[in-house]
């Protein structure tokens, strides 16, 4: 209950669906008793008595009555829809927003499946209990209830012959319940093993016929596809088993009817129509508790589903704007690292250790180091994607947490390691942090970039759609794509996260060549695994292990005998040998 | 202004949608989707449709029982044994149908399992042989999708849609026959409500069906726009577009929303019309019947079992709807699995083809001329010659056909025109599979299955011992890091998992290629994404690997390059230059100039 009632601002502003819904569900129910009753008039008093001027108000009452169900059935179900529809519609968009304001960190332990997984699957059963599961419960209810009442009417004692089968349908409803859940959750299991499998095959399908292993897969793949069908047929068995066995168990009931029933009628203690009306209703109460199990089931998934959306929507953000946000149009580039020392998770080891810096407007700071060092982590720092543990980040003299977020973060381009692009065309793709940049700006982004001669080289140009349904690029490509969409965004700082490391030699050395006038003004960072990269920063940053061991212009770093030098040998070595014999 | 800007936030991102089409009824199709039971035709088809029969029949046969006999005979005449012995026979008839409804769910979800399994066993073992000219085509998601999804849509069909039909159709005809010969003209009068009802199990139904199909377009556009806002989450933040994308959500969450509303609209009049006929029915049974019985014409008992098939009727022709349904969701299903049964591969195994015994390595390119589709070349006529155990580097701007050079070697595709000869066998004449057993290539990024680590390594070489395994590791110096792993060689490992580094994960690569142990390596930017550091320890694990094979190496560090017996420099499909490093350097050309350019990045920027 607990998690219904967290979840209640996203349903409750729409109780007026429910409440009509339910409303109109008491209407459709009591009718639904009112046809057996009718059979049995017309049977004892029309028939047995011989009152056949009864007949026409008989049957044109019942027209009418059915007119009034059909009207307040429709009412009832689609009241219902629109109560699931119309909170899922509100709690999707507030899950969608939760989403998009987490921070890194969240995302850094979160598995997209899983949160798409909760987005469609929990979303949609959380929909699904509010149209149908709560009307469903007090269905159960009013049919029953009003059943039995009539039956009770009729004959106690029949009633109760009839109904001594119920305890032992409702125990076998029971255990078929716990036997077929564990069953669905085996089959959804090895189903998503099986989609993992083939997922596999498919995204290796190159490892997979370059060592000629198609056999060997084949056979990996009979096994998880035997097993899904083994899972499959193990729920089925005991489908078979049980339900056969409720509907036997509801048959008895009618052969207790009849027995019983039959020697009433003969000795004249009931009415024929009684007994024909009671088969009717023996259903409407056999059927309900066959469902209960289904209902129950409804109830128990929609709280798992919600426990599991508030964990989403509880999920705490913690870098939030401070409590008077400066917002700034344009800042100027002065960043400075104070004894910054950062760990991604508690306990983990430190990511980065007591970074101190200073980068001024304009300049250009490299840094190097192998993967792992913590070369990312100093520039996501400056965009707060991620919270220091201890020291302070100023730029332009400000602590950034003072700045608006937003304010901060569109004052930073990012050309980040994965070179994501959305499904779109290039054209949105680059101007994605400027949705209104005029095609102007997004030429000469893609230009400098080194990107507008490839883009001119496709079929349509700027308007090439990206994607899901879109070209494919390669690589170099897509890097050269990112690079334009933070040019673009014409910002203050510039981070290059390893942008060009797809690129081949000579495209790389034209867009250093060119980025060496974007980076006019703006403060640049630029991380690289190539020297020749970041040779001419105006500090180079040496990282190992989160720690700063080197610091420096490329001259000076060069006689210090350090680990600098000792990459710069290993990649310039051999040029320096061929420049000295061929090139100079 | 500010509303323009949102017009067009939410055009922002564009998704794939299927079209809403329905086509007319292939039969041709949809005997060949039920070959695929053939295998069952004597044996569990016919024990299914035994059952259903039986269960069939007993569902038919107790009104009566109960209507005619009971109620007319032996409750109208007080006939107390009669009764006992009606209800008896009634009470059989239910264990009968008890037990024959047992082995109907049991064998007829054996049978649909059983097709579904041989179905997507074909599948799969079918798009295992395709070429790579299809995978190219095609991304993996639409390829899952087939294999998994539409296969599945197929399932409810095999289990029950199939037979259902079957028994939905005596259903009908014999409750037709049993009310005919119990009173014809009350028969007659109550099938008024015939027309109706499969009016509305076709024609409303159809509607409905369009549009949940609808919904699931609309869905699906909403789940492929969630998927990738969490992919593109840090750009999003990064580029602050997180109030932009909202706009575009809310639009997308909107138009969901319309489609179902729409589609609960018209689903919400189903039942009530449904119901609306049949009591229809009902009032027409109580008019006529009543009247009927006055005049005796017909009995009480006669009259309740008429009721009794009323309520009957529907079902049957309901499910005949939902099955119909079933068939044509299956029939476009089918239609794109029996695609991709029908795609042949274009790299196909030639009849005679003969197996390549032990190669030594000795490759041949003569007169190759190779294109992806009609309007790129890729190679225009390379003339090439690779010697056993050399180290050969292909040197190039993106696009010049490095790769496609190594992927005609692997006869991944066949050439345009030319031959690619090995030991100077034609490829075409050899059988993929010997072919392939003998090279190996390691690609930039590394494929990890899902599995131990030492699991991944004996991808190479499936009956490789423990050791073997190991040794191979040992080898290209995979050992290290393997040891420091919390479980060693049986650390789960996964595609997306974050517990290998990139250069971790090529030295698996290099110990899987290394135990397949290839006469022809081929490495295809293998080192790219490496840090220098990490690069050097590849380095010596590469010579390793190297030793005693044909290489062939595709890279853009020259480091990497200079140490080939061989180096080609391609350009736009042609070869260039060839040569040792040495000797391309002292012939200034295009080597020379890239050499250059990469050292005059050093000094130039």
């Amino acid at each position: 209950m607990e998690t219904f009632k967290k979840l209640k601002m996203y349903y409750w502003p729409y109780k007026h669906y429910f409440i009509w819904s339910i409303g109109f569900l008491i209407i459709v129910t009591a009718i639904t008793v009112v046809y057996p009753m009718i059979l049995q008039i017309t049977i004892d008093e029309v028939v047995v008595n011989g009152q056949y001027n009864w007949i026409p108000p008989l049957a044109l009452g019942f027209i009418g009555i059915m007119v009034i169900k059909g009207i307040a059935s429709f009412i009832y179900q689609y009241t219902g829809d629109l109560f699931g529809i119309t909170s899922v519609y509100k709690l999707r968009n507030a899950l969608y927003e939760k989403l998009q304001f987490l921070p890194f960190r969240y995302y850094d332990n979160a598995k997209t499946g899983d949160l798409m997984s909760r987005l469609t699957a929990d979303v949609e059963g959380f929909r699904f209990f509010l149209s149908v599961g709560f009307s469903e419960l007090i269905r159960f209810v009013l049919l029953i209830g009003i059943s039995f009442a009539v039956m009770f009417y009729y004959s106690m004692s029949l009633t109760i012959v009839t109904l001594i089968t119920l305890p032992f349908l409702a125990v076998v409803t029971f255990k078929f319940d716990k036997a077929v859940h564990p069953a669905f959750r085996n089959i959804r299991k090895s189903f998503g093993r099986l989609n993992t499998k083939v997922q596999e095959n498919i995204s290796g399908i190159n490892t997979v016929k370059s060592l000629s292993r198609e056999d060997f897969e084949i056979n990996k793949f009979n096994d998880t596809n035997g097993d899904y069908k083994d899972k499959y047929l193990q729920t089925s068995y005991i489908w078979a088993k049980y339900f056969p066995l409720m509907e036997f168990l509801g048959n008895i009931s009618v052969v207790f009817l009849l027995s019983y029933g039959g020697y009433l009628v003969i000795s004249g203690e009931l009415m024929p129509g009684e007994l024909v009306a009671f088969y009717s209703l023996l259903w409407y109460i056999m059927w309900p508790i066959m469902n209960l199990g289904f209902v129950v089931n409804l109830f128990s998934q929609a709280k798992a589903s919600g426990e599991r959306l508030l964990e989403i929507l509880d999920a705490e953000n913690e870098i939030v704007n401070g409590p008077a946000p400066i917002s700034k149009e344009r800042l100027n580039g002065d960043v400075e690292f104070r004894n910054v020392t950062l760990r991604y998770t508690e306990n983990a080891k430190e990511a980065l250790s007591k970074i101190s810096f200073t980068a001024c407007q304009g300049k250009m700071i490299g840094l190097i180091g192998s993967t792992g060092s913590g070369k990312t982590s100093i520039t996501q720092l400056m965009t707060r994607f991620y919270e220091p543990e201890t020291g302070e980040i100023l730029i332009d003299g400000i602590h950034i947490n003072e700045y608006d977020l937003s304010s901060l973060r569109s004052s930073i381009g990012f050309v980040l390691q994965e070179s994501f692009l959305f499904s779109s065309s290039i054209k949105a793709n680059i101007s994605y942090g400027k949705p209104d940049a005029a095609m102007e700006e997004i030429i000469d982004a893609a230009k400098r970039a080194q990107a507008h001669d490839f883009i001119m080289e496709l079929p349509d140009g700027y308007e090439t759609m990206l994607g899901e349904r879109g070209m494919g690029l390669s690589g170099g490509q897509k890097q050269r794509i990112a690079i334009a969409r933070a040019i673009c965004a014409d910002p203050s700082i510039l981070i290059l996260d390893d942008a060009t490391s797809a690129v081949d030699m000579e495209t790389e050395y034209q867009i250093q060549k060119a980025l060496k006038e974007v980076m006019k003004g703006r403060t640049t960072f630029i991380i690289a695994h190539r020297i020749s990269s970041l040779k001419h920063a105006d500090e180079i940053l040496v990282l190992e292990n989160g720690r700063i061991v080197e610091r420096g212009i490329h001259d000076r770093l060069l006689s210090q005998n350090g680990p600098y030098q000792r990459i710069y040998d290993i990649q310039y070595q051999d040029l320096e040998k061929i420049s000295k014999s061929h090139i100079s | 202004m500010e509303k323009h800007k949102d017009e067009k936030m939410l055009s922002r991102f564009k998704y794939s949608a299927d079209e809403v089409i329905e086509k007319p009824f292939n039969w041709k199709q949809m005997l060949r989707l039920f070959s695929y039971m053939k295998p069952y035709r004597k044996g569990l088809l016919p024990l299914s449709i035994l059952m259903v029969l039986l269960n069939t029949s007993v569902k038919l046969i107790i009104p009566i029982l109960i209507g005619v006999y009971t109620l007319d005979i032996a409750l109208e005449n007080k006939d107390g044994q009669l009764l006992a012995i009606l209800v008896s026979v009634i009470a059989a008839l239910y264990i009968l149908s008890y037990v024959a409804n047992y082995f109907r769910i049991k064998w007829m979800n054996i049978l649909g399992q059983s097709v579904i399994y041989d179905l997507r066993k074909h599948l799969f073992t079918h798009v295992q042989t395709l070429s790579h000219r299809f995978f190219d085509q095609r991304s993996a998601g639409s390829i899952l999708v087939r294999i998994m999804n539409d296969i599945n849509s197929l399932q409810e069909l095999f289990t029950n849609g199939v037979i259902n039909l079957l028994m939905d159709m005596i259903l009908l005809v014999g409750i037709f026959i049993i009310l005919f010969t119990l009173s014809p003209s009350l028969t007659l009068a109550i099938m008024v409500i015939l027309p109706i009802m499969f009016f509305i199990s076709t024609s409303l139904r159809r509607k409905i069906r369009r549009s949940w199909q609808v919904v699931r377009l609309k869905q699906s556009k909403l789940n492929s726009h969630l998927n990738e806002s969490i992919q593109g989450i840090r750009i999003t933040q990064a580029f602050t577009q997180e109030r932009e994308n909202m706009i575009y959500f809310d639009g997308v969450n909107t138009e969901n929303y319309e489609s179902w509303r729409i589609a609960s609209q018209k689903n919400a009049m189903f039942r009530p019309l449904v119901e609306l006929t049949n009591a229809l029915g009902s009032a027409v049974l109580i008019w006529f019947g009543a009247y009927l019985i006055q005049g005796n014409e017909i009995s009480i008992g006669v009259f309740v079992s008429f009721a009794f098939y009323l309520g009957m009727f529907w079902e049957p022709i309901s499910r005949l709807g939902m099955v119909y349904n079933q068939l044509l969701m299956g029939m476009a299903s089918s239609e794109r699995i029996f695609e991709f049964l029908d795609e042949k591969p274009n790299v196909a195994e030639n009849k005679n083809a003969v197996q390549l015994n032990d190669i030594r390595g000795n490759i041949e390119f003569e007169n190759v001329k190779f294109a992806y589709d009609d309007r790129r070349p890729a190679l225009k006529g390379i003339n090439l010659e690779m010697r056993a155990g050399q180290t050969v580097a292909l040197v190039g701007h993106t696009g010049s056909g490095k790769t496609t050079i190594a992927n005609l070697i692997s006869r991944f595709y066949d050439p345009t025109e030319g031959i690619v000869r090995i030991d100077g066998h034609d490829l075409k004449e050899v059988t993929l599979s010997s072919l392939r057993k003998q090279i190996s290539i390691v690609l930039q990024d590394t494929f990890i299955f899902s599995g131990t680590i030492k699991e991944n390594i004996r991808f190479g070489r499936p009956d490789a011992t423990d050791e073997e395994v190991m040794n191979a590791a040992k080898a290209v110096g995979a050992d290290s890091f393997i040891g420091n792993l919390p479980k060693g060689y049986e650390t789960e490992v996964e595609e997306r998992g974050s517990i290998l580094s990139v250069g971790e994960r090529q030295l698996l690569s290099f110990a899987r290629a290394l135990l397949a142990d290839p006469r022809i390596l081929i490495l295809d930017e293998a080192t790219a994404s490496i840090d220098t550091e990490t690069e050097m320890k590849i380095q010596e694990a590469l010579r390793t690997l190297l030793n005693g094979r044909t290489a062939i190496i595709i890279a853009h560090r020259l480091s990497t390059i200079r140490e080939a017996d061989h180096i080609f420099v391609l350009d736009h499909g042609t070869i260039m230059e060839q040569g040792n490093h040495h000797q391309l350097m002292d012939q200034e050309g295009e080597y020379y100039s890239l050499v250059k350019a990469q050292y005059s990045m050093l000094n130039a920027v």
